[in-house]
Order: C-alpha cells, then structure tokens, then sequence
C-alpha cells in the first residue's frame, strides 16, 4: 500500500464569532495518500474548504487550530510549525489552489509576471528556469506558452485561466495540490476539458491531488478514494467505486439520492429533510442525526465511532458500530 | 380543444444589446437572443438549458418583461404585452412572476417576512386587515414548508437560511395566485441537500394551482428532474436560438442535435464506473463563437463534430424528428 503523504488526526478548527466559536472542523481524521487523487466532497459548511485552508495554514485571523495534529511526510507537524518551516512547504511541497481563485490573478500583471513574482516570493530569481518550467507546464495543460504568458488575465477564458492557475501552483514542482472547487464556475464542456486534463496530468506526473467538490459527480469521475464531509465531521471514507456502490453512512446514502442527475430515475431522488446544524451549538452526539432516517437513542447522545468495514473503508456511524 | 389563445406565446423574439466598438467605432449588437418561437400554456413546464452566455436569462427576462424585445412579438393570452392598456398591464405583471437566482439579494434585508408577503396582499387587494394579513401570510408560509408559521413571521432575512429565503421568494411569488413563474436558477444557490426540496415545492404548486412555470438553467440534472416530474419539455439553447426541444427523458437520454449529444457526453454522472466509461463526443474547437457575430449558417457548425458544407452556408430549421421531439440540424433535414 502506498504510504500516507499528509496525515490529519483529531483536527479542530474554531472560527470567533459573536455568540461563540463554530466548530468549523471538528475532530477529523483523514489521511492523503502518495500518488492518489483524493475527493473531499461535502455541502457549504461542511467545513472541506476550511480543512483545505488549515493544512497549509492560511485561515482567515478568526479561525484557529484549537487541537489536532497535521503530519507532512511523517515528520513534521504542519499544524505547530513556525512560519519559517511552513514557507519551505507551501509551493514547493504543498500548492493550495483556492475556491473562485479566477478572481485571484492581478489584472494588471501578463502571466509571465505572475509566474515570476511567484517564483521570486519563494526564493528563486533564476528567470530562464521560470519561464522554461512555466511554459512546459502550460503545453502540458494544452495552451500555447508564448501566446499565454504575454497575455493579460482579461485576455483569457475562465477555463484558459483555470488553467494557467494549475500551472502556476506547479511551478515549484510540488509533491501535492490540493484544488478546492477547482471546475464550479466553468461551463459543462470546459469542466469536461479540466477534467480530463487533471487526469492526464495526474497520469504523467503522479502528483498527489486533493480535489475539494461540494458535487459528488465530479468526485465518481476523478478521485481514487473519497471522504464525505458533513458539518465539520467526516462522515465516511473509501475507494470511489466502493462508496457509490455500496454508501454505508446514512448522510451518504441520503447524500446520493438527492442529486438530480442524468442517470438512475427521478422518482427515486429526494431531498434531505431539515436543514444543517448549526455549528456554533451543533446537536450532540452524531451531527447528522435530527436529518437522520435511522437515528437512535445513543446517536443523540454519544458521538459515533469510526468503524472499519472493510479494509480502508471507514464509517461514523452508530449503526454500524456494534456488530 | 378550445380556441383560447395560449397563456404565453413568444415569435420570432430577437434582443440585441448594443456595443461600442472601439473609441470612433460604430455600434455592434450582441445577438443575445436571435429569432426564438415557443407557447406555453396553463401548467406547462417549460425547462430552458444552456451554458452561460447562451441567452437563457435574457429570454426569460424579456417573456417577464424585464427587457425590451427588439424584433419579434411576445403575446399574453393573444394580446401583443408591448401594447396592453394599463388594466391589462398590471393583470400581466400580477399574473407572471418571477423567481430570481439569489436568495440573499431579492429579499430586502430592513423588512421581516411578515412585512414582504404582506406587500403584495394589500396591493392587489387580496387582503387588508392585519388580522386577514397574518392568517394570509400564515397560510403562504406553511405551503411552502416554512413550519411553523410563526416562527417566520417576523424573522429577517439573515435569520434565514439560504433555503429557507429562496422559500420566502417563493411564497411572494405565489402570493398573488399567478399562473407562470419565470424561475431563472432557483437553486443554484442553495445547499445540495436542499435543492430538490425547492424544485418539489415548485411542482407541488403546479400541481395544485396548476401554475406554468419557464424554468432556466445551467445544470442539466435539475432540468431533467424538474421537466420529467412535471410533465414537461426541455429546450436546448446555443448562441441565442433554441436548438432542440422535446420532452426531458428523450432530450436527456436520446438527444438529437450533436450540440445536446456532446453536452450529454461530457457531464459526469455519480457513478464512477459509468462516469469513466461515457466517451467524449470531440468537438472540433472549444471556443465559442462570440455572439456579436455568430458564425453563417448553422451557428454550432464551427464546433460541429457531424458538420457538413451545407452547415456553414445554410441555418437548418427546428424540425420535428420524432413525436414532439424537435432538432434544428441538417442531419435530420435534407
């Protein structure tokens, strides 16, 4: 088996609001393996983006890590490094490409400029280097280097800039990517074409992914194993075609029904009653309980274990945790 | 059957939107909506689906009229809606109203619910004293699932969840009883969980009042539940014509223009075995012609994987290729 790339345990992240802290992750387990494609796929405030943001430390002033630990490599512990160690890892190990980051280009710099800013923030100055290593990385995301890297972002398609975006978190040949909702705001046929792109990439490379989706569809197209996230707590773990066909975690089987989408027959699809927690004062014990359909005495009051089906198959849930 | 006129029938409707070009140039015209034909009747359902850019919003907008045509006639229940009297005017605007994408921006943020359904009540006389006000408001909330009523009522909007204001949106909507609901991207905002709540409650309204819906959006899974569930048609937009109507299971499983069958063949489904084996139908180019000036003939067939000489020279007409199933493309035409 491959080893652990990135461990996560017992992670908790806090946001300070005025009425108190939301538990925006709240004890997570997850570990991202060397080579593979994880999906992380969970609603808004399921607490996937902050997760994103805690492992390369760039939550907002009002978050914080109250516990937990963030293992890179076995050694070092994301989550208590100083600064100092922590620059050495982002880029160059661990490259974060933001939700909406189409934003996130400076329309007043070409392309190249922000190929070499970035390399310069980062320590290196060697210009020849940057624009060689940015331009085999843009023929590899199929754009043409010379035409790109003289344009300004205005010039560029979403898609095109999604693009550029992906090269530029490569530039420093990292280990990892972790990409947070890296094809919502495309169009159907530029979401296809980053797809399969980030697949030949990971096919050529075997850059480790994280691909952050609240849409699970995404997540049976690309992702190796996945984790589903609810209400700051991961819900169930596994392979991708072990969790669609067989979804042990009721928020998972609920989950799956309520997409509408082009297969399996609309009568069977259904939303999911009640609305999310709140996490400021989430329900004890399980979090998915007052939306769950097989919800116990004991889901209401203690929180569920992590139980192991079958070999990396990891479920939260009381029902299936004493038999 | 009868003779009465459809509640909704729009001809030959272009919206151009004027463009400078340069700084002494003259004036281009983005073609957002270029010569659509389509009749909606009591308790249609009518699903417009194409990506961004395509003209959808623009052509639901000016069905609402909330943009001016400018060619083409746009008839509510046979009358031209440019040329109604005053009384017919506010009969139209009380009777098709809208659903907007935003839950958090349609609602104003100073007014308590009670105070934003209570509006059009009194407007239309529906009705006046505080006491019929809250016992109407009541009613409204609890047939949207807002229970119980009073727990809403005098609430802001930041008190609410995203589902729970486009739920209020819809409750103002159907507050005057009308009989068509523009919804343009009703639930693109909402939490994924939540999203066919919104889409059933619509259809529940179908069901009871039977109110016509002109349902616009992007994701091609909700037009497909919502179409199907209702009994309804999805019609395919691309650069400001509709390429393909038909009823939803066809359009979605059967497609016929090669527009819908490479859209088909390019969404992922959740299931990972299926959503690997699907086989991507190749465009000839990504780029989507820009719609200032569209390309001759067939406006697809720079992107065509299927197109033939004629296809560049000649705009092929929406035919009916099979039972109400429709295609403009020269592969079902000679």
């Amino acid at each position: 088996m491959p080893r652990n790339l990135l461990e996560v345990k017992s992670l908790r992240v806090l946001y300070k609001v005025h009425r108190g802290d939301v538990k925006a992750v709240d004890n997570v387990d997850l570990s991202v393996r060397e080579g593979e494609i994880l999906g992380v796929v969970g609603e808004s405030g399921s607490g996937k983006s902050t997760l994103a943001l805690a492992i390369l430390r760039l939550l907002p002033r009002t978050a914080r890590i109250a516990d937990g630990h963030i293992y890179y490599r076995g050694e070092v512990d994301l989550a208590s490094s100083p600064e100092n160690k922590l620059k050495e890892v982002r880029w160059k190990e661990i490259s974060l490409i933001p939700q909406a980051a189409l934003n996130a280009l400076n329309p007043t710099l070409k392309i190249v400029d922000h190929f070499l800013e970035t390399a310069r923030a980062h320590g290196v100055h060697d210009r020849k280097w940057v624009i060689e290593r940015a331009s085999k990385l843009l023929s590899l995301l199929r754009l043409e280097p010379d035409r790109v890297l003289k344009s300004y972002p205005h010039e560029l398609s979403g898609g095109m800039k999604q693009r550029v975006l992906i090269a530029l978190a490569m530039l420093l040949e990292p280990t990892m990517l972790i990409l947070d909702e890296p094809t919502t705001a495309l169009d159907v046929l530029t979401q296809r074409f980053i797809l399969d792109l980030l697949k030949d990439l990971h096919a050529k490379t075997k850059i480790t992914m994280m691909f952050i989706t609240h849409d699970i569809a995404v997540i049976a197209d690309i992702a190796d194993r996945m984790a589903v996230m609810y209400a700051g707590k991961v819900m169930e773990v596994g392979d991708v075609y072990t969790v669609f066909k067989e979804p042990k975690h009721p928020y998972s089987i609920a989950l799956m029904k309520s997409i509408p989408s082009l297969t399996g027959s609309v009568e069977e699809m259904r939303s999911i009653p009640g609305t999310l927690p709140d996490l400021v004062n989430p329900p004890p014990g399980c979090r998915f309980w007052p939306r769950c359909p097989h919800a116990m005495d004991i889901c209401k009051k203690e929180e569920p274990p992590v139980v192991e089906l079958k070999p990396g198959h990891l479920v939260s849930c009381w029902l299936h945790a004493r038999r | 059957m009868s003779s009465e006129p459809p509640l909704m029938e729009v001809r030959n409707l272009r919206v151009y939107y004027p463009v400078r070009k340069g700084m002494f140039g003259g004036v281009a015209y983005v073609k957002a909506v270029d010569g659509v034909d389509l009749v909606l009747n009591k308790g249609d359902i009518f699903t417009l689906v194409g990506e961004s850019g395509c003209g959808k919003t623009t052509l639901g907008k000016t069905i609402v009229g909330l943009v001016k045509p400018t060619s083409g006639e746009i008839l509510y229940k046979g009358k031209n809606v440019l040329k109604l009297n005053k009384r017919e005017y506010l009969e139209y605007r009380r009777n098709v109203q809208i659903i907007h994408q935003d839950p958090f921006s349609s609602l104003n943020p100073t007014k308590t619910v009670f105070q934003t359904l209570s509006f059009p009540l009194k407007r239309w006389g529906i009705a006046r004293s505080r006491r019929d006000l809250i016992e109407k408001v009541s009613e409204l909330l609890s047939l949207v699932g807002l229970k119980p009523p009073e727990d809403f009522l005098f609430k802001y909007p930041h008190q609410l969840s995203g589902g729970q204001r486009q739920r209020v949106v819809v409750a103002r909507a159907i507050s005057v009883n009308p009989e068509l609901i523009m919804a343009d991207e009703p639930i693109t905002m909402i939490d994924v969980s939540l999203r066919i709540g919104i889409l059933d409650l619509l259809l529940d309204l179908q069901k009871r009042f039977n109110t016509a819906y002109l349902f616009i959006t992007h994701d091609f899974g909700a037009a497909r539940y919502f179409a199907a569930k209702g009994g309804g048609l999805i019609a395919v937009m691309y650069l400001g014509k509709i390429v393909e109507i038909g009823p939803a299971e066809d359009v979605i499983h059967d497609p016929l223009h090669p527009y819908t069958k490479v859209l088909m063949s390019a969404v992922p489904v959740p299931d990972p075995e299926l959503s690997r084996k699907k086989k991507l139908l190749k465009l000839k180019s990504l780029d989507i012609p820009s719609p200032m000036n569209p390309p001759p003939g067939c406006r697809f067939n720079t992107r065509c994987p299927f197109s033939k000489p004629k296809c560049e020279k000649e705009e092929p007409p929406l035919v009916e290729v099979r039972k109400k199933h429709w295609a403009a493309c020269w592969l079902y035409t000679s």
